[in-house]
């Protein structure tokens, strides 16, 4: 199912904001194509790790890391952000859309980064809407307000903007944690059917979540990375027996 | 009722009387100005160079040279406070060269109008050999336009939500781009109102331009930069300090019309907020 | 790659406005620090700051900053005992008192004072506010301090009434609640409380306000009598620091001694508002934590 090449690995990452360290250690292969669902209970780093992929929390004041990401066998530090942050999309935890049009919201990546042809930002901005399942709910109103739009539409629109700029690795931060149980399942879906052709890396408090989509799934438990095994295998026979207390509900 | 009741009704009637003494006066000052100075107000007031020593005629020549340094202060303050507002803002780490600039927007705003005049006056005049002009005293009511600006700008940018800067550098845009298009729009019409305010506040100043620009006498209209200007703050102290047996009506209604340009400023300035504000999506 | 370029130019034209605020208040002191040293080359600084008389053409002339000091000391203290007490029940009447249509209504009122011209406030001292003080006061003239200090309260007020009052609006409800948990009345609470709390951003405002007193020039330039003389009284004519040179610039010679004198002047305004603000600031952002 899933195909055993690596494109992120960390080695021995920490993270720190300020003095305090949210980030201890972490060893972890992303292997291409698959779904890796991240679960833990609040503050134990799942997001700063999310973040440290495409460098987005170097814009915090205070934080610093020590350790390698490498990226598609290079250090993800000689890479520049524009690049890695294209290669790499997120999705945020609350539906967040840019205050103008839903096509603009879609065009927005692919002109920062230098399509000029009109004809080619409408066909990204048609494939894109396509690839997140949301074009048939939006084709007719492509010109209006996308702040109108329900949480989950809102949500599925930025999955359409990540894929405007074609990348190879999404990141979802707890990207339901605003939806109702039915966008939620339409999110999940397409996750799924994302699989084919996307690395993903799904943050999530929901236990359930991760273990109804992911393939592989760690746990971040205080900093700490306790556990990563096949999804299955962590939900049934866990090898640590603080995994086993978190999902099945004793702490968190 | 109880004694401290009443002791709080006391109270309160006298900071209600403090306060009347002080939105009182504004209301007379501007209501004096208005009925003494509509009787001189004319088509030919407003159009006529003035004639017969000043004590006839009209301020033409002054309404054009204000307008005339409102525009120039406009052109090289603006830039300038827009784009380090932005430094200051999206740019500029917690660092010994961010301090000194906050450090030096907020003395700028407290160096007095007159040392502002000295300034430009021995920069701008004399140093750089500007002479009395247009370009000297724009530059030096520039200057002094800046921390209101830089101010104002500040405060429009860091209204914007964080997450519209966060939405476009993770879509891979570079800083520069995610000031442009994700910022900039949304901070334009605080950055408008400060900036309208600032330039009226120029528009009345008279001791930047005593030595910079001002005309005491110049009924023809100006032909470039370096020319001399009149000014209505300056016409306005000429007429009531230097000018013997003026009429008063005719000060009156200059100072009618500098008032009215500095509120009609204002107004534009509360309007484009309001307008604004109404439109705001988030 | 144009892109790039493009992207480099509007950055490096970011930082270098940064720089240039910098630059400017540097130039702003420089200049005047070259223009006064050219003075104490000639005339000694000492004399400069202790000699009790202003007397610019005479022969020899004498340059003693003490008069005009004073007189902008005089005005100022005039002034500030004015308006900061009526200024802070202002600023507690608008942010504690009034209800909301009135708030509006005196937020608008004030914002129009701080806007009007101060050359207009001046002529209104020369043609309403000095007549009517000679006449009530019977003075010798209605060209005194007394005009100037009241004129310069009023202009001073928007700023005292407007940072007092965010100082009061900032004081965590918390405080308040606590004390008419306690029983207290509103007042008792204002009195007790609020202003107490709100004090540091007091002092910023009437610290803010002394700069703008200090520094102002046309009002006093043209209600204060214009005579550069130690004054004894508040009802004499005086002469302050800014009047003197916005009076005394244009009948100067460019590189006379004394029109070097009038950049020492300046440089000392620039000193003293420069440490006004220092303060102001330290204050606003204690009064902000």
């Amino acid at each position: 199912m899933v195909e055993q090449n690596v494109i992120i690995k960390t080695v021995n990452l920490n993270c720190f904001y300020g003095d305090q360290q949210v980030l201890r250690d972490i060893n972890l292969d992303v292997y291409r194509n698959e779904i890796l669902g991240i679960i833990g209970p609040a503050n134990s780093g799942k997001t700063t790790f999310l973040r440290a992929m495409n460098r987005l929390n170097s814009r915090y004041l205070h934080y610093r890391q020590t350790g390698e990401i490498i990226f598609e066998n290079q250090n993800q530090q000689d890479i520049a952000d524009t690049l890695l942050r294209q290669k790499i999309g997120i999705i945020f935890a609350m539906p967040q859309v840019l205050p103008v049009t839903i096509y603009e919201n879609v065009a927005y990546g692919p002109m920062v980064h230098g399509v000029r042809d009109k004809h080619r930002i409408e066909q990204l901005v048609e494939e894109s809407l396509k690839k997140a399942f949301v074009w048939e709910e939006l084709k007719d109103r492509l010109r209006s307000p996308a702040v109108k739009l329900s949480g989950g539409q809102q949500q599925r629109l930025c999955i359409a903007r990540t894929l405007a700029i074609e990348p190879d690795v999404i990141l979802y931060d707890e990207p339901c944690s605003g939806l109702d149980p039915i966008s939620t399942a339409k999110m999940e879906d397409t996750m799924a059917l994302l699989a084919q052709s996307y690395t993903q890396i799904l943050v999530t408090n929901n236990t359930k979540q991760a273990s109804r989509v992911s393939h592989r799934c760690a746990f971040f438990l205080m900093g700490e990375m306790v556990e990563v095994n096949q999804t299955q295998k962590l939900f049934t026979y866990p090898d640590d027996q603080r995994t086993d207390d978190y999902i099945t509900g004793k702490f968190g | 009722m109880n004694a401290a009741g009443i002791r709080q009704k006391i109270a309160f009637t006298i900071l209600g009387l403090i306060t009347l003494l002080v939105v009182a006066p504004i209301v007379l000052i501007i209501y004096y100005v208005i009925s003494r100075g509509w009787s001189a107000m004319s088509w030919e007031f407003l159009t006529a160079a003035p004639r017969n020593g000043m004590k006839e005629g009209g301020i033409f020549p002054a309404i054009v040279g204000t307008v005339l340094l409102i525009v120039g202060t406009m052109l090289f303050s603006l830039p300038v406070g827009i784009l380090s507002a932005v430094y200051l803002v999206e740019y500029a780490k917690d660092n010994l060269f961010t301090r000194l600039i906050k450090l030096s927007v907020v003395n700028l705003s407290g160096i007095p109008s007159i040392v502002y005049g000295l300034f430009g006056f021995t920069l701008f005049v004399v140093f750089l050999g500007f002479g009395t002009s247009i370009l000297a005293g724009s530059l030096t009511l520039a200057i002094m336009s800046l921390p209101v600006i830089i101010t104002a700008t500040k405060e429009a940018l860091e209204a914007v939500p964080m997450t519209y800067r966060e939405i476009s550098l993770s879509l891979g845009a570079t800083r520069w781009q995610t000031v442009r298009y994700c910022v900039l729009p949304y901070a334009i019409p605080g950055i408008l109102t400060g900036t309208v305010l600032s330039l009226s506040r120029a528009a009345g100043e008279t001791a930047p331009i005593l030595f910079t620009v001002a005309a005491f006498y110049l009924p023809r209209l100006p032909r470039s930069v370096f020319d001399q200007v009149m000014a209505l703050p300056y016409h306005l102290y000429v007429i009531s300090t230097q000018v013997p047996n003026m009429p008063a009506k005719l000060s009156f209604a200059t100072g009618l019309v500098l008032i009215g340009l500095v509120c009609l400023m204002n107004l534009v300035s509360i309007v484009l907020r309001a307008h604004y504000r109404k439109k705001k999506q988030w | 790659m144009f892109r790039k370029i493009n992207e480099r130019i509007i950055e490096t034209a970011i930082r270098v406005s940064g720089f240039a605020v910098i630059a400017f208040v540097i130039l702003i002191f420089l200049f005047l620090l070259k223009d006064s040293l050219s003075l104490f080359r000639v005339y000694p600084l000492k004399a400069f700051l202790t000699s009790t008389q202003w007397l610019p053409i005479s022969e020899p002339p004498t340059f003693g900053i003490i008069p005009l000091l004073m007189g902008s000391i005089l005005v100022m203290v005039g002034a500030i005992v004015i308006c900061v007490p009526i200024g802070v029940a202002t600023a507690l009447f608008i942010a504690e008192v009034a209800p909301g249509y009135l708030k509006m209504i005196l937020k608008s009122l004030v914002e129009i004072l701080a806007s009007i011209p101060s050359v207009v406030l001046g002529f209104i001292g020369i043609v309403w506010l000095g007549p009517f003080l000679k006449t009530t006061l019977h003075l010798n003239t209605g060209m005194c301090g007394l005009t100037g200090a009241i004129l310069l309260a009023f202009m001073a007020l928007p700023t005292i009434i407007s940072i007092s009052e965010d100082a009061i609006i900032g004081i965590p409800r918390s405080y308040k609640e606590a004390a008419y948990g306690l029983g207290a009345t509103r007042w008792q609470t204002m009195w007790r409380i609020v202003l107490p709390a709100a004090s540091s951003g007091i002092i910023a405002a009437v610290m803010l306000g002394i700069g703008r007193v200090i520094g102002e020039t046309m009002v006093v330039m043209m209600v204060t009598g214009n005579a550069p003389i130690i004054p004894h009284s508040i009802l004499q004519p005086l002469r302050t620091l800014t009047a003197t040179i916005a009076g005394e610039m244009g009948e100067t010679v460019g590189g006379s001694d004394h029109y070097y004198a009038l950049f020492a002047v300046g440089l000392v305004l620039f000193v003293i508002t420069f440490m006004l603000n220092f303060v102001a600031d330290i204050s606003l952002r204690k009064s902000r934590k």
